[in-house]
């Protein structure tokens, strides 16, 4: 069994793999992946002891070997879907298809009270379905968690609803919000949890409506992912892997931008933010603990001598304790930048350790401290929400006034910035062309240890239109630009 | 490197010996299991806290009837720790009684850096090892950085260089398990010497498996029951989502004090079982409560 020489023909089809890894491996490091030399060699090795036939296998062996990072999975199964799983001849826009007709067959033998004996024109059966059947196999499909049925169900309703033609161009996106619109997929799920309730020997308790309301909501997903499955299939057939998995190519949460973030991408952000903040203080507690080594602490060192007879074999050193700086973090949260505003404070809260006070202002046109809805709360996501619906930041309009902000927060707080204290401000500097009242930056720099600016915009956005950047950065002792995840960690890092 | 013939046949094989020692597996752990096998690479693997890694390695170990070695990873870790030690005080001993004799310095120096003065410790002691072993260096995150760099010569080469005594080589290449609770970044070198295994929560299906394995008496719809419920809690946006050993808890739990039927007030009131934090199991305990309304409502709305 351990024999694994090739033969000679079986080398000419380890040659085409060969060849196909490669282009897998080229796309992975395209969409961001960073796959090195050694674990290219790696995946060609391990694709060796896996039989090619079953895809699964094929699939973990390269995860195993190319996917180091979790995060990253996501991304690598969209390649692995583009580059794989339409190599079949079977996989084109308008195939027939033995499996779903049978299945269509039993359905029908086994239930006579399905509505409508449609024509059906041989085993090509699919693109005959009319609505109202696919509606019957959606439903079926749901309440049994049938996964056969389920692809089956996003095959035919791709088919007859996406309205896909050769050549269009148009994102993948276009033809799921076709589908599923078409598919009602809310209606659906009512209609099932009210069968369900009436199938119930005895009324349902909350609880149980709950799981149940879970259970099929985690299969209405599962259709959604076949059929977004589907679509892609059916693209890739029309265009082509390369171009589909350019389209495809998505950034990875770490370096997903702030302000444009879609509904999807905030999802995974605000997943990615605790185990990143955890991360993060692990790592900075370290430093603390292990930063440089202090003087010479002879007490200890004449202790450690005593196991090895009186000789100081084992030096010990005094760890220094270095300060803790205090935060002031002053924060735009008028909408295009609250997003990013909710995740620094969310990570500056969640290492609030590491400082001695930590203090919080948001602002629009008016400011207002929220360092109280912080206090206490154990669950920062809902204190970073509290601070979005509560705190009273209208002045005048809600619209982005930095200057009058600034005036305020320099009138009534400015007396509290000593010189252990570290301003960071969190905006965009779109003043909507108000006065700057720059002079209160000035003085701020001049009280505190530090002050810092985070800008969400791409640098070379800075003082375009009503942006003044530029002008409170010449009072800042940093401005960073501060776009993802990844910015806002090293800047983090760097702050404690 | 020394020869060796593989210890699995096929991925189907190592799913079924597993299961035999009662660890459900899916296709992906069996998968790279058999890969670690037949590459003799050591896996990686990560995931949330309680979803099974250790327990991976020992049953790996049971199932192939191999000792288990085990390193537990600590902050301040150390190659006398992890490799081995020069066992000094037996050096020391050794030195004073030579003097008696007379004996020559180099000669005693060849003495007391042999085999007999070294401590072997983990590490070392899986790679000298006769019999079949299974390496398990458990929490690697939590050795700092430069700590890391011990692990990378025994991990890609199976060798441990000893300064005094040369280059010790692994008389069998060991099945090597590391886990990690991902609670900071490993480093490149470390991560490309190993295949990637990601344990995630199982599947309902899966779970409601391991509780029949794992609770021996309990009944299919109770065991299904609790799969159902833990499913749904995970689904809230929680400090600390249930792991699967507090599920087994939970489940047995259940079954001592002869729950048949799980409705919302057992549910509350044995919770804490699951949850860890007094905000989750207050948040865990509204949902499962509150979502009848929003049902009802939409029942009415349409």
């Amino acid at each position: 069994m351990s024999d694994l020489k090739h033969d000679a023909p079986e080398a000419a089809a380890g040659w085409a793999i060969t060849e196909l890894l490669a282009g897998f491996i080229q796309e992975l490091r395209q969409a961001g992946l960073p796959v090195s030399l050694t674990e290219n060699l790696d995946a060609m090795e391990a694709v060796k002891h896996i039989p090619l036939e079953d895809r699964e296998a094929f699939k973990y062996a390269l995860a195993a070997t190319l996917v180091k990072n979790n995060t990253h999975w996501r991304a690598f199964e969209t390649v692995f879907e583009v580059y794989f799983s339409m190599r079949g001849s079977r996989y084109h826009i308008g195939d027939a298809d033995d499996e779903l007709a049978k299945l269509l067959e039993e359905l029908e033998q086994g239930d006579d009270d399905m509505q409508g004996d449609g024509p059906r024109s041989g085993s090509g059966g699919g693109e005959s379905m009319t609505p109202e059947q696919i509606a019957e196999m959606l439903f079926r499909a749901l309440q049994k968690g049938d996964d056969a049925l389920m692809r089956a169900v996003a095959r035919q309703s791709v088919r007859r609803f996406a309205g896909m033609e050769p050549g269009r161009p148009v994102g993948g996106t276009y033809y799921l919000y076709r589908t599923l619109r078409n598919l009602d997929l809310d209606a659906v799920m009512d209609k099932l949890m009210e069968q369900a309730r009436e199938q119930a020997p005895e009324p349902l308790t909350p609880l149980e409506e709950r799981l149940e309301q879970d259970e099929f909501q985690a299969r209405v997903d599962q259709l959604k992912r076949e059929i977004e499955a589907e679509i892609r299939r059916a693209l890739v057939a029309d265009r082509g892997v390369e171009a589909m998995a350019r389209t495809l190519r998505k950034p990875l949460p770490e370096d997903v931008d702030f302000m444009h973030a879609s509904r999807e991408e905030m999802a995974s952000l605000r997943k990615a933010i605790y185990p990143l903040t955890r991360k993060l203080a692990v790592r900075l507690a370290r430093k603390r603990r292990h930063g440089r080594k202090g003087p010479l602490d002879f007490r200890n060192t004449m202790r450690h001598s005593l196991s090895s007879g009186g000789v100081p074999a084992d030096l010990k050193f005094k760890y220094p304790r270095p300060s803790k700086p205090e935060i002031f973090v002053v924060a735009d949260i008028s909408g295009s930048v609250a997003a990013f505003a909710r995740f620094t404070l969310h990570l500056v809260y969640a290492i609030s350790g590491q400082f001695s006070k930590v203090r919080a202002f948001v602002f629009i046109d008016g400011i207002d401290e929220v360092t109280h809805m912080f206090e206490g709360v154990e669950d920062i996501s809902e204190a970073v929400h509290r601070v979005n619906t509560e705190a009273d930041v209208v002045w005048v309009d809600g619209h982005s006034d930095y200057g009058h902000a600034f005036e305020v927060f320099h009138q009534k707080f400015a007396k509290e910035i000593t010189p252990k204290t570290t301003v960071i401000v969190l905006g965009d500097a779109r003043n909507n062309y108000h006065a700057s009242q720059s002079w209160v930056l000035k003085d701020i720099e001049k009280r505190a240890r530090h002050l810092y600016w985070l800008n969400p915009e791409p640098k070379s956005y800075w003082d375009t239109g009503d942006s003044i950047v530029g002008e409170y950065a010449s009072h800042c002792d940093g401005t960073f630009e501060c776009r993802n995840l990844r910015q806002l960690e090293k800047f983090v890092d760097y702050l404690a | 490197m020394p020869d060796q013939s593989f210890r699995f046949e096929s991925v189907p094989e190592v799913r079924e010996s597993l299961r035999r020692v009662d660890y459900l597996s899916d296709e992906g752990i069996a998968g790279v299991v058999y890969l670690a096998d037949r590459l003799g690479k050591p896996i990686l693997v990560e995931g949330p806290a309680g979803t099974g890694k250790t327990q991976l390695a020992k049953s790996v170990a049971e199932m192939s009837g191999a000792r288990l070695i085990r390193l537990q990873c600590y902050e301040g870790l150390d190659e006398s720790k992890a490799l081995y030690e020069w066992n000094y005080k037996k050096q020391l001993l050794r030195i004073q009684a030579e003097r008696a004799d007379g004996n020559t310095w180099e000669k005693l120096e060849e003495d007391i850096f042999s085999d007999d003065f070294l401590l072997t410790r983990p590490l070392l002691e899986a790679i000298t090892a006769d019999d079949p072993v299974v390496l398990l260096i458990d929490e690697v995150d939590r050795v700092e950085v430069e700590t890391e760099a011990l692990l990378l010569e025994i991990l890609s080469d199976y060798q441990v260089s000893i300064p005094e005594l040369g280059t010790i080589e692994a008389k069998q290449i060991p099945l090597v398990f590391l886990t990690s609770n991902n609670t900071r970044e490993l480093s490149e070198a470390l991560k490309r010497r190993c295949l990637f295994l990601h344990v995630d929560y199982p599947d309902l299906e899966r779970e409601k498996d391991i509780v029949l394995t794992k609770v021996p008496d309990i009944t299919d719809s109770l065991a299904d029951q609790v799969a159902r419920i833990v499913r749904s809690i995970r689904q809230l946006e929680l400090k600390k989502a249930p792991s699967v050993s507090e599920t087994i808890d939970w489940a047995r739990t259940l079954l001592l004090l002869g729950v048949e039927h799980v409705d919302a007030e057992t549910a509350k009131a044995t919770i804490n079982i699951l949850l860890k934090y007094q905000s989750d199991i207050a948040k865990a305990v509204r949902e499962l409560e509150q979502e009848h309304g929003t049902i009802v409502k939409a029942a009415a709305g349409k």
